[in-house]
């Protein structure tokens, strides 16, 4: 039966998640603790969250259900984006409980089944539940195989009118280390729950500006005629940061800026670019479309010239002095881990054969910037004086990802003068600070499409094993190769970075 | 720091709002709309900081126009705020003096943003009619608020009686969150309700709508009943096999229950006016659901009337 007070017509109604609980693995992580409890508080301000929406920790921790919620109180209080009111806090807080144990303590999960049964009972969950885990890939296996062998992952049995209650299984990156280590762990996630109950957390695609790049491309009239190798020279895609790897270097190396970022960040960025149109923004349709344009890249014949690693060393940053690499706490002095990577990829589509698209990624750089840059062609005759044109560059779209959310356009305009003289200039359309502060965070829109089962902003298993095919054979070169070469920290990273582009008569753009 | 204009003129306005951009470098908020926020009289302060507070979230050009047509001497004084000083969108209030109060479009209409949508927002007693009122043509949304004013009953049934696609009323706007939870309720009940109850202190508009919105909707006879407030305080449906029941009592925090469910605490806050006009900006469109709510009252109207 129908709802009959829903009507598709009534737009200011929210999307609400149904009744549901959610299992948190690995409270007491930084993710968990900034991100995901801020998340969770979030929805339900904004109320989009269940009535009795219900949260279970579990930590190898001594821990009652008060100490638990103290740690979500503490972790709201600090990081979430909205206000905090107690009427909120209450509705939540009723719903939280705690199980402690470890991950192989048969014991502790039989304690987890009881209390998501107690809550289907006390707060009417329905039985359906995600299972988040935010916890080092390590322990993976480990959880899975208990939530299987406890049954907490088995479909639940229909209700009065036919609903099979669901379970959801959330991982963040990274999905693997390489295409091997990436298949061991589709294939362990898959064995318990069916591939549509599998979320992979990518959180740049729970991002306002990553989508407004599908709105920009495929809602208007005037970019798509030019989105191809006719009219775009290249394109370059930055996530920069100005921070060193502070406490993750236990994660960190042996990893990389390559495995870290480029591979999922800027390779998903990329397909968004380039993707054809999809038939519609349904799930299935836009992957489709993702995974097309992402078995269509090339690595060139010569990775040495086609990419490039480099590694910070000391230096100043933004007016503070900050340690190299590997001065950094818990890095061997043999690493070889880099923290700067760059490569040049090319697509074997008719819209982009022959357009580079040139993708860098990086810590201790100049700024915290992401961008995704399409310069054009320079014009094919400029009927102007010489002098007139020599400051022109070529013309670029810059979708700012973060920060200061926005588009811009560069194009030539004549300087006010009474003689002729060209200039760039740049068109800004901004988010706005203020506008971007009311938007929902990443997080929020990713765990609430978890919870609707909406799959769109989820890369899907065969995504993430293409993106590795293009990265194992440059990190397979990669070894062969000595240490990656040092830059000074704060600056735009090392010279093999800048002779990437300089090789084809290109820069990079200062972002 | 603000532009006086004293027995000034639109296009002076206009060139004021340029010098006060360019003193600050330039830079503008992308504006995505023109607020026109009719305030009559000089004790709206409240309000106006409200609607300047949403320009966080819609980036607009906000004009307050405050008519004094008792003045003897006819003209036109202004302030102009820059964006960031009064919130992050311009702002601009417009004092109309003796005759001059009668054609407020004539100064407005070369101060809209251009290609940009136009909303009217009446924060005290709108019009009856919002969509004749000159001001209100100019706009694709004409918001107005039951609430603000007194006789609600009577003016709901004005509004019913002249409504036109892109009215809106901050008393629906208020049920949002009710309405919400309402239909998250329903999503899991298996029976339909046979009868409801809606309460609320006396006087109350939304609980009205509230009313319509579920009768309309389920079909079914739904009463009101008058409690202590604040606000809405309880709605009621009967099922075959017990009751949904949704009470606030502290305009704060709610209790939902239902059968075959223990009674959950749900946030249920009364906005403040920022919130409510927030939501009203994010869509522009005609709201069917809420001219179907004004429909059920008049023919409810039409039929009290026949007998």
């Amino acid at each position: 039966m129908s709802n009959p007070l829903r009507d598709p017509r009534d737009k200011r109604l929210p999307r609400v998640a149904g009744p549901c609980g959610m299992v948190l693995f690995g409270v007491t992580g930084d993710l968990a603790q900034k991100k995901v409890m801020p998340a969770i508080y979030d929805l339900a301000n904004r109320g989009l969250l269940p009535p009795g929406f219900s949260l279970v920790g579990y930590a190898r921790r001594d821990w009652a259900n008060e100490d638990f919620a103290q740690v979500v109180h503490d972790a709201v209080r600090e990081h979430a984006r909205t206000g905090f009111r107690e009427e909120v806090w209450s509705q939540l807080a009723d719903g939280f409980r705690f199980v402690p144990g470890d991950f192989a303590d048969d014991n502790a999960f039989e304690q987890l089944c009881k209390t998501v049964s107690e809550l289907d009972e006390s707060r009417g969950t329905a039985g359906n539940r995600a299972f988040y885990l935010s916890i080092p890939p390590k322990f993976f296996p480990d959880v899975v195989r208990q939530l299987k062998k406890h049954g907490l992952a088995d479909p639940g049995s229909p209700d009065a009118s036919g609903r099979v209650p669901w379970r959801r299984v959330v991982v963040e990156k990274p999905f693997g280390s390489d295409l091997t280590t990436a298949r061991e762990l589709n294939r362990l996630l898959e064995e318990v729950f069916p591939p549509h109950s599998v979320f992979r957390i990518d959180h740049y695609l729970g991002k306002e500006t990553v989508q407004n790049i599908l709105a920009m491309r495929f809602a208007n009239q005037f970019f798509e005629p030019i989105w191809n190798r006719a009219y775009i020279d290249h394109v370059q895609i930055t996530m920069a940061e100005d921070i060193g790897i502070g406490s993750r270097a236990g994660y960190y190396d042996g990893i990389g800026a390559a495995r870290d970022v480029l591979q999922n960040h800027l390779l998903q960025l990329l397909a968004l670019i380039a993707m054809e149109e999809p038939v519609s923004f349904k799930a299935d349709d836009l992957r489709a479309e993702k995974e097309k344009v992402l078995s269509a890249i090339r690595l060139p014949a010569d990775l040495a010239t086609a990419t490039a690693r480099g590694r910070y060393a000391a230096g100043w940053q933004g007016g503070e002095k900050v340690i190299g690499y590997l001065d950094e706490h818990a890095i061997p002095a043999d690493s070889r881990t880099e923290t700067y990577a760059a490569v040049k990829l090319e697509l074997d589509t008719r819209r982009w054969a022959g357009v580079p698209f040139y993708l860098r990624t990086g810590k201790r750089l100049g700024r915290r910037v992401t961008e995704v840059a399409l310069v054009f062609s320079r014009v094919p005759h400029l009927p102007f004086e010489a002098t007139a044109v020599e400051e022109l560059g070529q013309n670029a779209l810059v979708f700012r990802i973060q920060p200061d959310e926005g588009v811009t356009l560069r194009f030539g305009s004549k300087v006010p003068a009474t003689s002729m003289e060209v200039r760039d200039v740049n068109m800004d359309f901004d988010y706005g600070d203020s506008f971007a502060e009311s938007s929902p965070e990443a997080y929020e829109r990713l765990i609430l499409d978890m919870l609707l089962g909406e799959p769109p902003l989820f890369p899907r298993s065969r995504e993430v094993e293409l993106s590795w095919e293009m990265l194992d054979p440059i990190e397979a070169f990669w070894a062969t190769q000595g240490p990656p070469e040092d830059y000074p920290a704060g600056t735009w990273g090392p010279d093999s970075g800048d002779e990437l582009l300089r090789r084809d008569g290109r820069t990079w753009r200062r972002p | 720091m603000s532009t006086s204009l004293s027995d000034t003129s639109a296009s002076e306005i206009n060139k004021a709002l340029s010098d006060v951009r360019r003193a600050h470098g330039g830079l503008t908020a992308g504006h995505v709309m023109t607020l026109i926020m009719i305030t009559d009289g000089h004790g709206n302060g409240p309000e106006v900081q409200s609607t300047c507070r949403t320009a966080g979230e819609h980036p607009s050009r906000i004009l307050v126009v405050r008519r004094h047509p008792n003045e003897t001497c006819v003209g036109l004084d202004a302030e102009v705020f820059g964006a960031g000083e009064r919130g992050p969108g311009e702002l601009v209030i417009l004092d109309l003096s003796g005759e001059l109060a009668w054609h407020a479009e004539s100064v407005v209409v070369p101060l809209l943003i251009p290609d940009t949508p136009v909303v009217t927002f009446w924060p005290g007693n709108g019009p009856d009619d919002p969509s004749a009122d000159p001001l209100g043509r100019l706009s694709q949304r004409r918001i107005t608020d039951l609430a603000a004013g007194d006789d609600a009953p009577g003016r709901l049934a004005a509004r019913a009686a002249h409504y036109t696609d892109g009215d809106t009323d901050l008393a629906w706007t208020r049920l949002t969150l009710w309405r919400s939870v309402l239909a998250t309720a329903l999503d899991d009940v298996y029976s339909h309700p046979t009868g409801g109850v809606v309460a609320a202190e006396p006087g109350n508009a939304s609980a009205e709508l509230l009313a319509m919105w579920l009768s309309a909707r389920l079909g079914i006879p739904v009463q009101r009943e008058e409690s202590t407030g604040p606000g809405l305080t309880e709605v009621r449906l009967s099922l075959p096999d017990g009751e949904v029941t949704l009470r606030r009592t502290d305009g704060r925090l709610a209790m939902l229950s239902s059968p075959g469910h223990h009674e959950r605490p749900i946030a249920l806050k009364r906005r403040d006016l920022s919130e409510l006009i927030n939501e009203e900006l994010r869509r522009l469109d005609a709201d069917d659901i809420y001219a179907e709510c004004l429909a059920t009252i008049r023919e409810t109207e039409t039929r009290e009337g026949a007998q």
